[in-house]
């Protein structure tokens, strides 16, 4: 069946901001998809709330929409959309359909939802990739498991109920440990596992809360089976094929996101997998799934086979995205044609270029993708993992063997952990074995290794544990262990020996189980990037070095000449590099807080554009959610490591050529940078921004001098590097202070302290810190009004981009923060100010390509503003992609230019000439962040200078207050329009409360506040509700909370003395979904964006028109 | 033990010996299904051929009874990238290394089997030796030139019954080998009777047969037309099987007469036989099909099977022109001819391996055709 010609507009829907559990790889698919719809002659029409994706890049799509995934604003869009589509007189030039499936849990749901209020008949829009049936089935637990037992597939017995009664009688009925799963949710939120009443009790209450249809599925337990995936792809013709078998090495229990996993499936005889497969053909069927990738679920109990179905999902997932970077085949892109009509066998094979796309990749290689959690920056969060999915990214890398690719990603992961020097707590060891925990992999390791301490340093003395010890512990497939524990020998070997004295044998053995040059000059007590170097070198004089390989969906069977590499220790190498002059660009490596999709974006561009300057583009990451590992968004693409070894391995292997290269580290965030030194001190040519500049930017003191000698205020501040430095910094620069490591990004570790006893414990505790990695001391400048500045430099000019006025004031951290573009109640002068310092330091900075500053600015009645600069980072940021879609400028792209050689006079001539920052035209730009309290349950959720937010998403109207409620919306903080609005503020706060509590007064809400607050509230002639305090009796405000009595909370923070009150109404507040709000300024935010609500206008804009107005207005 | 796998055009791979110690000679082949080594092992269609398997690791569920397609393994040799000393799953009997050592298979390891695809991709199946008792790879490479070439070898007499018989279904291992014990599926009362030609049949096929309701007599390869007719088949059966169909000979006239007379069901050797009776011509493919994912087109209904494949040879589909045949499957990778039927006699065949084992099970409905096609033979 040929393509569709009915068709003439389809609407692609995202899935919003980056959360635990929908990540970037939704920003692959829908990129993808968007590319193939579009270059089949559709019009697409796309929208996502979040900026800092690839697909909502304007050239991707006709008309892109970054508008809240809600139902009002897409169905607005839909409205607008299908007006567009009727001729002159009135009549519907096509069908317009809407494609549901690229974009996560989020797009399925919102596509159930509009087909269910009507709204798609309404305006006649058609469903493509999967109808409203097949979702629905396949959603619905209880529905699935029917369907399931209809097509005679076995699955756990269970119950679907909707409160907690029948959910214990049911769980008396089949016994504990049970496990809860509510329908509709993403990454398995709100899901657990019960062991007793209590937790069950507990747990359904949580999970019938989450669940947008108040629904669970309580299911017997299949923990400690082997879990398996499959992704499978169907067409309109009822050609089934599956892409490709992945296996859990962690058992049921763990959720997959949250499990190391493993491709192709390693310990399944082809009697099991046929049967799986046979299984996951007949659910696509059953389900009736008509077009695209699905992946199905399945559990094996490996005593005696028995198989169950445990899900499916009727769309594209994190998992199918991994099975595209496994295999070379590109689920979202491929399912995009089906969607439209194509059958598998009229799609070529993009990497064979000559064998259709439907068949069975078959792989030479061995991939394993490991998981990145960051339990660090949620203090109290419940570490066990389970039917929840807990991880924030994850990495992926291949080898030809299990073993190189398992030591390959394990490096892959940037822990910050020195190789081999995990802290083990013994005493915990079965504990930890047993329950699944983000350590596990380090104590497994531990328990495999020789017991005996005394023969080699403690580092490597281990429990000497047995593989069939440890499987009956772990429920991990002892092959897997077995694998590991080849490792962990051969490092026990190699400590037997020393640089001089070891067999190139043996060394050739540890590098082809990807043993690091780093883990083995550790093993001889090696330390720093010498050693490494002399690894490296002892390598060479043996020969042994890596060669790369080719992803190719055929394990060689056909040419290929896609050249999608990755590293091993074997004979042949197939990628002889080009004679091009080529550009080796670093990515960002796994998804963390603080370092995630926006440095993705940022890489991607740089290839786009040195692509059409005719470079060859070369892309190396590790991370395989992202739109970089797409092997056609450069020339080459290296899935490898980003650690010394490994790039510069890459850098070898392509210079041999003799052609002229350069590397950019600049827009992978801090992973790059870190390598930038050691990079060129081996010799690597880096583009841009010199490493010694960057170098100079990170060095506290070194960077204060420049200030000074700039003459350009920064906040006082002090370097310790013992307990008694720093409360001798701290009584120098004044408390408050702020104290934290040095080179951290995303704040870690950062607190603001008011005394010296929360200073002396910061030191003992909270950090470790060293001669060459102090803790930095700074007087922490209180309610201050923070901005962020990007700009581009090509060395002798400056162009400012943009210059973004953050809602919370500073303290809390930037990428924490919602702000707005244009900034809104910036004096002109303080503008000029920050325009001045921003040009000073990038030119004295030396700055090629992009540079992101932060100021502080203290507006004191009465006084000059006061800016104050806070850091500098000579790199691109977290805000790059935003400030690009609301200045219609490709910020990232230029920067890549520059790097190049090319200059703004060149590039951005008019914008040069004006000497102000880049347009954003008639509307404002809200960027609010999204934080991941949901999964944590019980986790404090107040804001600080440390960053906890996972995503970001933007609001675009024509006036502030609208815009900033958009944002709102988008990041599912819902703002009442009426109702009780509490206040509890500090000491600071009260003199400007009265006039906010009296904004929301004439909005129309009624106050309750605490007694102090209200104390002020009254004496201004207001209204007031009192309530009592946690401490004080009830009822007190957090009854009212629970009791849905209020709507709002506006609570900023007292200081440890309220601490404890402040956390339960926090807490409260998120069990409850009521939005809150911790700084006034925010509060003022809000009455806006609620103002403009009242209003009810839903307007909506296609970024293309809005820049093409910006323009218009220049 | 250090081995060595020499090429006859020169080119040596150096690596680990396991399996059995010793050497082993015959055509180096790929195989890029990612499960079902053992399947592959002890498929009859292997003899004559050292086996290279593209998925690196290879012996992680090590092997069992039920999983055999012949009572011993078949392959000459073994060529592997990691080779897994223990194995993992619960119904493995025999670590692999051990299994291939009891048969005196060699194996060699830790070569980059990667780079020697790509070169028997570029050069075309050559013959190979691997060794683990000489060290001389210029005497191997000797070797390699001296082994007879497969093209124009009769192997089906070689691997053959060499007496009749009647396969007994009910024997625990032929029901379901994934399930056990009572809770396998009961074979229906075989109500047809099928004669199946062994050129090196597997076991699989005969229980396909034996769960659409057949009861199978296996004979020789030799056997003729008026025997197989004498035992009063409602259908013949052809098998897979090693080497090249041309000089199999005595195979051609066999089923020449049995044309017509009774319905004839042809897979892999089986199928190229009936493309040399019916006047067709066979070649050999440049580095043959050996894999699990093979895209096969229904040409009738455009319907796509991914199939398991096993052949060297193929069947010319020019050559049939002038025959009555239809064309009915092809793949979709390079065209070649996997499938015919007979416009007017009750005869159809496929190159590729309905039975999978290992591979896909997209194919098993050609088994309920061949029943169908004897039922209405019957009426
Ligand atoms: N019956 C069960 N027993 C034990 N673990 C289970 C069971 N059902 C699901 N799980 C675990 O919970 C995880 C999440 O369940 P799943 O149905 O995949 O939800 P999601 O939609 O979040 O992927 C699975 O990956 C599996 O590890
Ligand atoms: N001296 C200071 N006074 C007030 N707030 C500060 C000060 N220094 C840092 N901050 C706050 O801490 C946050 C993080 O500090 P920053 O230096 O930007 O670290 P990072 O490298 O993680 O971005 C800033 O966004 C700002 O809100
Ligand atoms: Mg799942
Ligand atoms: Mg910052």
């Amino acid at each position: 069946m040929p393509r569709r010609n009915d068709i003439s507009k389809i609407l692609v829907v995202g899935s919003g901001p980056i959360v635990i559990g929908q990540s970037a790889e939704f920003d692959y698919s829908g990129t993808q998809a968007c590319k193939a719809l579009k270059a089949e002659g559709y019009e697409v029409v796309l929208v996502n709330s979040n900026p800092a994706t690839i697909m909502t890049d304007p050239e991707l799509a006709d008309r892109t929409y970054i508008e809240p995934l809600t139902r009002e604003y897409v169905e607005e869009i839909i409205r607008l959309e299908s007006e567009r589509m009727s001729d002159s007189d009135g009549r519907r030039t096509g069908v317009f359909a809407l494609l549901p499936t690229v974009g996560g849990q989020t797009a399925l749901n919102l596509a159930v939802d509009l087909a269910d209020s009507g709204i798609l008949d309404k305006y006649g829009v058609e469903l493509i990739g999967a109808k409203l049936g097949a979702i629905k089935k396949a959603e619905d637990r209880l529905l699935f498991k029917d369907a399931m037992t209809r097509v005679g597939l076995d699955v756990p017995r269970s119950a679907l109920v909707n409160n907690i009664r029948d959910g214990l009688e049911f769980a008396v009925k089949i016994g504990f440990p049970i496990i809860i799963r509510p329908s509709f949710t993403l990454g398995g939120s709100g899901g657990g596992i019960a062991y007793n009443r209590e937790e069950l009790m507990d747990i359904l209450a949580r999970g019938l809360d989450l669940s947008p249809v108040h629904e669970c599925l309580i299911e017997e337990s299949v923990l400690g089976w082997k879990e398996f995936e499959l992704e499978v792809m169907r067409d309109l013709a009822d050609n089934v094929i599956i892409i490709c078998s992945i296996e859990n090495m962690d058992p049921m229990g763990v959720h997959t996101g949250d499990s190391i996993t493993v491709a192709p499936a390693q310990t399944l005889t082809d009697r099991e997998y046929q049967a799986m497969r046979d299984a996951a053909i007949r659910v696509m069927r059953e389900i009736g799934v008509e077009t695209g990738g699905s992946n199905v679920q399945f559990a094996i109990n490996p005593t005696n086979g028995r198989m169950t179905v445990i899900e499916m999902n009727p769309r594209v997932s994190r998992s199918s995205a991994l099975a595209s970077k496994a295999t070379g085949f590109p689920i979202a892109k491929i399912a995009a044609k089906l969607a439209v009509g194509y059958t598998l066998d009229e799609i070529p094979n993009d990497i064979t270029r000559k064998t259709p796309a439907c068949f069975e990749p078959t792989i030479d290689y061995v991939v394993v993708k490991i998981p990145k959690w960051q339990f660090e920056k949620f203090p109290g969060a419940d570490e066990n993992l389970g039917p929840q999915m807990k991880s924030v990214g994850e990495v992926m890398a291949m080898g030809r063997t299990f073993k190189e690719a398992m030591m390959k990603a394990l490096r892959s992961l940037e822990t910050g952990k020195r190789t081999g020097a995990e802290v083990i707590e013994p005493r915990r060891l079965t504990q930890r074995l047993v329950t699944p925990q983000p350590e596990r992999m380090d104590y497994i390791r531990y328990a495999l290794r020789a017991g005996s301490p005394s023969q080699q340093p403690s580092a490597s003395a281990g429990a000497g544990l047995s593989v069939r010890e440890v499987a009956r512990m772990t429920s991990m497939d002892p092959w897997f262990l077995y694998q590991i524990k080849e490792v962990t020998d051969t490092i026990t070997n190699l400590a037997g020996y020393s640089l001089d004295s070891v067999p190139a044998n043996l060394l050739r053995k540890a590098k082809r189980m990807g043993i690091s040059d780093a883990r083995i000059a550790d093993v001889w007590g090696l330390r720093g990037t010498e050693a490494q170097t002399q690894i490296r070198d002892l390598r060479k004089s043996f020969g042994i070095q890596p060669v790369f390989k080719k992803v190719d969906t055929c394990a060689a069977e056909f040419e290929s000449d896609t050249p999608y590499l990755y590293s091993t220790y074997d004979e042949e190498d197939e990628s002889a590099p080009t004679a091009k002059r080529k550009v080796i660009i670093l990515g960002s490596g796994p998804n963390r807080i603080g370092q995630g999709i926006e440095f993705d974006y940022c890489c991607c561009h740089a290839a786009f554009a040195l692509r059409e300057d005719e470079y060859e583009t070369i892309m190396v990451n590790c991370n395989p959610e992202t739109v970089s590992t797409d092997y056609d968004t450069s020339d080459r693409l290296y899935f490898e490591p980003l650690t010394l070894e490994d790039v510069l391995a890459i850098y070898e292997h392509e210079s041999a050529s003799g052609a002229e290269i350069g590397m950019i580290v600049q827009f992978g965030g801090q992973t790059p940078l870190n390598l930038a030194l050691p990079l060129k001190a081996a010799g690597v040519r880096i583009l841009g921004t010199s490493p010694e500049s960057i170098d100079l930017a990170e060095d506290r003191r070194r960077f204060g001098k420049l200030l000074e000698e700039l003459e350009i205020p920064q906040p006082p501040g002090a370097i310790a590097t013992s307990v008694e430095e720093a409360l001798e910094g701290a009584d120098r620069v004044g408390y408050p202070v702020l104290v934290r490591p040095s080179y951290v990004l995303g704040g870690r570790a950062m607190v603001i302290a008011y005394d010296r006893n929360a200073v002396s414990h910061y030191m003992k505790e909270a950090v470790e810190y060293s001669q060459e990695r102090p803790v930095l001391v700074d007087h922490f400048l209180e309610d201050a009004v923070e901005v962020d500045v990007d700009a581009l430099c090509d060395g002798h000019e400056v162009l400012i981009a943009g210059i973004m006025q953050h809602i919370e004031e500073a303290g809390i951290h930037s990428g924490d923060s919602s702000c707005v573009l244009p900034s809104v109640d910036l004096a002109p002068s303080t503008l000029e100010t920050i325009r001045a310092f921003t040009r000073k330091l990038a030119i004295a900075l030396n700055v090629v390509g992009l540079v992101n500053l932060q100021f502080a600015i203290q507006r004191r009645v009465g006084e000059p503003d006061k800016v104050f600069v806070i850091e500098v980072n000579p790199r691109a940021s977290r805000t790059v992609p935003y400030v690009s879609k609301a200045t219609g400028v490709p910020l990232a792209k230029i920067a890549a230019r520059l790097m190049t050689g090319r200059t703004l006079r060149e590039l951005l001539p008019e914008q040069l000439a004006e000497r102000t920052d880049l347009a954003t035209g008639t509307h404002f730009f809200v960027k609010s962040p999204v934080f991941p309290w949901n999964k944590f349950p019980g986790v404090d959720t107040v804001l600080g200078p440390e960053m906890k937010s996972t995503g970001e998403v933007m609001g675009v109207a024509d006036n502030f207050g609208e815009a900033f409620a958009k944002a709102q919306l988008s990041a599912g903080q819902i703002l009442p329009v009426k109702g009780t609005v509490f206040f509890s503020v500090n000491d600071r706060d009260k003199s400007t409360v009265v006039d906010l509590a009296r904004q929301y007064v004439e909005l129309g809400f009624n106050l309750v506040a605490t007694h102090g607050t209200a104390e002020v509230l009254e004496k201004a002639g207001l209204i007031v509700e009192r309530v009592h305090k946690v401490k004080e009796g009830r009822p007190n405000v957090v009854d009212l909370i629970k009791g849905e009595r209020i709507h709002l909370i506006v609570n900023t923070p007292h200081g440890q003395d309220t601490f404890f009150d402040e956390k339960a109404i926090r807490r409260a507040a998120v069990t409850q979904r009521i939005p809150t709000i911790t700084t006034l300024a925010a509060a003022r935010a809000a009455a806006e964006g609620i103002a403009a609500t009242q209003r009810r206008q839903i307007t909506v804009n296609a970024l293309q028109q809005l820049h093409r107005e910006a323009i218009a207005a220049r | 033990m250090p081995a060595i796998l020499a090429l006859e055009d020169g080119r040596i791979f150096r690596g680990e010996g396991y399996g059995a110690k010793g050497e082993c000679f015959g055509e180096v082949v790929f195989n890029t299904s990612l499960t079902g080594y053992q399947e592959i092992f002890t498929d009859p269609s292997y003899a004559g051929q050292i086996v290279v398997l593209t998925n690196p690791q290879i012996g992680n569920y090590g092997t069992n009874a039920a999983d055999n397609e012949a009572t011993r393994p078949y392959i000459e040799g073994l060529v592997v990238r990691e080779f897994s000393p223990i194995s993992s799953n619960w119904r493995s009997e025999q670590v692999t290394d051990e299994y291939l050592e009891r048969f005196n298979v060699p194996v060699i390891g830790e070569i980059d089997t990667r780079a020697l695809v790509r070169h028997l991709r570029a050069r075309g199946v050559m013959r190979g030796v691997i060794s683990s008792i000489e060290s001389d790879p210029e005497k191997l490479i000797a070797k390699a030139r001296s082994i007879p070439k497969i093209d124009g070898t009769d192997l089906a007499t070689v691997v053959s019954t060499k007496a009749l018989y009647e396969w007994d279904a009910k024997d625990g291992r032929n029901g379901d080998p994934l399930r056990r014990g009572e809770d396998a599926p009961r074979m229906p009362e075989p109500d047809l009777h099928v004669v199946a030609y062994d050129y090196g049949i597997k076991q699989n096929i005969l229980r396909m047969l034996a769960r659409e309701g057949c009861r199978v007599t296996v004979v020789p390869a030799q056997t003729s037309a008026q025997d197989v007719l004498a035992l009063e088949p409602d259908g013949i059966f052809l098998s897979n099987g090693p080497g090249d169909p041309e000089p199999v000979t005595y195979a051609h006239e066999n089923i020449r007469k049995l044309a017509g007379r009774k319905p004839i069901f042809g897979i892999c050797l089986g199928h190229q036989l009936i493309g040399l009776a019916l006047g067709g011509k066979t070649y050999k493919l440049r580095f043959g099909h050996h894999g699990g994912n093979h895209p096969v087109q229904q040409t009738g209904t455009g319907k796509i099977e991914i199939t398991a494949h096993n052949h060297n040879f193929a069947v010319d589909p020019d050559s049939l022109k002038e025959s009555d045949v239809d064309l009915t499957h092809v793949d979709l990778n390079d065209n070649t001819l996997e499938g015919l039927r007979h416009r007017s006699l009750p005869l159809f065949s496929v190159q590729y391996h309905p039975e999978a084992s290992p591979g896909p099970h997209d194919s098993n409905y050609l088994f309920a055709e061949f029943r169908k096609m004897m039922e209405d033979w019957k009426k």
